[in-house]
């Protein structure tokens, strides 16, 4: 029958089989690369704690720029004005960390030379963006809490995580 | 009466299935019947050997290869790739390991020198139009390969765990996250609906930041993911060189059909007619 030169079928048992298999081999390529895909991203993902106490509000001087949390928790806690708050240090250019100088006055990023003013505000070099800022609040003992999870881009330092008004200097 | 072979005789006839007096047949056997050899030409074009055609680039960028995968084995004996080890064990094998300051050198140079020798690769066959027909196959398999090298530099980058390390590859991988699509702050990725977690830039750093997740996924992508498909591409981008016509001429000399040899389109094949 299968010597016959007409064929009876559209599909004989071979094309059929061979059709399987070949399916069988792609798709399970197919899936095991998938899977491998998948495998790339955990379930749950590790992620370092973001909350911190910093100490009192009163161990950072006015018109200082404190960068005693940059090695643990990447934020300078900046006193300036009469406010308080956290900036996150991380370049909006690359997200390189930017270093302080007290002498000009500015955060300046070892990158790419992006530079921002006491408030975070950049100035020049390649930087978008302003720093961020982190969360930060006071416990009921006074103690000056931040959250480096939570962050404010300019269009939000006004609220009221952003920054922590000191009453005593305000008034 | 027949003498028996000797056991060396037969030994050696086992291992070499052709002579080696200095005849045309002999030269050809040394090559076809050699199965690393093979993949060159057995036979080439004169202009081929010239130093000003070639430049020789595309063997020394193999030469380059060979020297860090030699040097990068050694390497790996030391070389534990987390962030508590790694800055150590690199400095450990400068100072400490006997030799381990030319491995490491050898390594870090050679693997410079693949990156430039590779572009200047490319910059020949393009002056010298050795991607035109047949060879446009080829041309795509060494664009991938030139891919492969930049890719096995940069993930190379982060194994020392200095702060150059370090802060290279925060910028290349931040670069990663604005990738069209496929990054969370590139263009389309409203569309795809990757964030920061799920995105490029999260599939090469396993992590939120740089860190041991990122150092063993580059160690891996580094040691064994690369090299062994380049090494498969390499296969395949020398054997079709041979295949495509041999190292490509002027348009003179490529089109010019040799005494008793396939023209280059044939792939090695002569036409039955020609018998």
């Amino acid at each position: 029958m299968t010597d016959s030169p007409k064929r009876h079928h559209l599909w004989g048992r071979r094309d059929f089989l061979t059709a399987i298999g070949w399916t069988a081999i792609a798709g399970s390529l197919l899936a095991g690369t998938a899977a491998f895909g998948r495998l790339l991203f955990r379930r749950a993902p590790v992620e370092a704690p973001t909350l911190f106490r910093a100490g009192r509000p009163a161990d950072y001087a006015p018109g200082t720029v404190s960068d005693r949390f940059l090695k643990t928790w990447r934020v300078f806690i900046v006193h300036e004005k009469g406010s308080l708050y956290a900036i996150f240090g991380k370049c909006t250019h690359l997200g390189c960390t930017p270093r302080w100088y007290s002498r000009e006055s500015k955060f300046k990023c070892p990158c790419h030379g992006s530079g921002f003013d006491t408030a975070g505000v950049n100035f020049e070099g390649p930087a978008p963006r302003p720093l961020e800022r982190a969360r930060v609040w006071l416990d009921d003992a006074g103690d000056l809490w931040v959250d480096v999870g939570q962050r404010y881009e300019r269009d939000r330092w006004s609220q009221p995580g952003a920054a922590l008004v000191l009453a005593k200097e305000r008034a | 009466m027949t003498r028996r072979p000797s056991l060396w005789r037969q030994f050696y006839n086992s291992v070499f299935r052709h002579r080696f007096d200095d005849t045309p047949r002999n030269r050809l056997l040394q090559i076809t019947s050699n199965v690393f050899l093979h993949l060159h030409p057995a036979t080439i074009r004169r202009h081929g050997l010239r130093l000003r055609y070639t430049w020789g680039m595309g063997g020394l960028s193999f030469l380059m290869f060979l020297v860090t995968v030699v040097t990068g084995v050694i390497l790996m004996f030391y070389y534990r790739p987390t962030a508590a080890f790694a800055y150590i064990d690199m400095k450990n094998l400068q100072h400490e390991i006997p030799f381990g300051m030319i491995q490491r050198n050898m390594h870090r140079w050679g693997a410079h020198a693949m990156v430039i020798l590779v572009w200047f690769h490319m910059l020949r066959v393009f002056l010298s139009g050795s991607y035109k027909a047949p060879r446009e196959f080829n041309w795509g398999v060494g664009v991938i390969l030139l891919t492969l090298t930049m890719l096995l530099s940069f993930t190379g980058y982060l194994l020392p765990w200095d702060q150059l390390a370090r802060w290279a590859i925060t910028v290349g991988t931040n670069m990663a996250a604005a990738t069209p699509f496929l990054g969370h702050q590139g263009p389309g990725a409203g569309l795809t609906g990757v964030t920061e977690r799920n995105d490029l830039r999260a599939l090469l750093l396993g992590g939120p930041q740089v860190g041991d997740p990122a150092i063993l996924r580059f160690y891996v992508l580094h040691c064994i993911f690369l090299p062994m498909i380049a090494a498969i591409l390499m296969i395949v981008h020398f054997w079709r060189v041979r295949k495509d016509g041999g190292i490509s001429g002027p348009p003179h000399v490529d089109e010019e059909p040799r005494p008793g040899r396939a023209p280059a389109r044939s792939h090695g094949f002569r036409p039955k007619t020609e018998d």
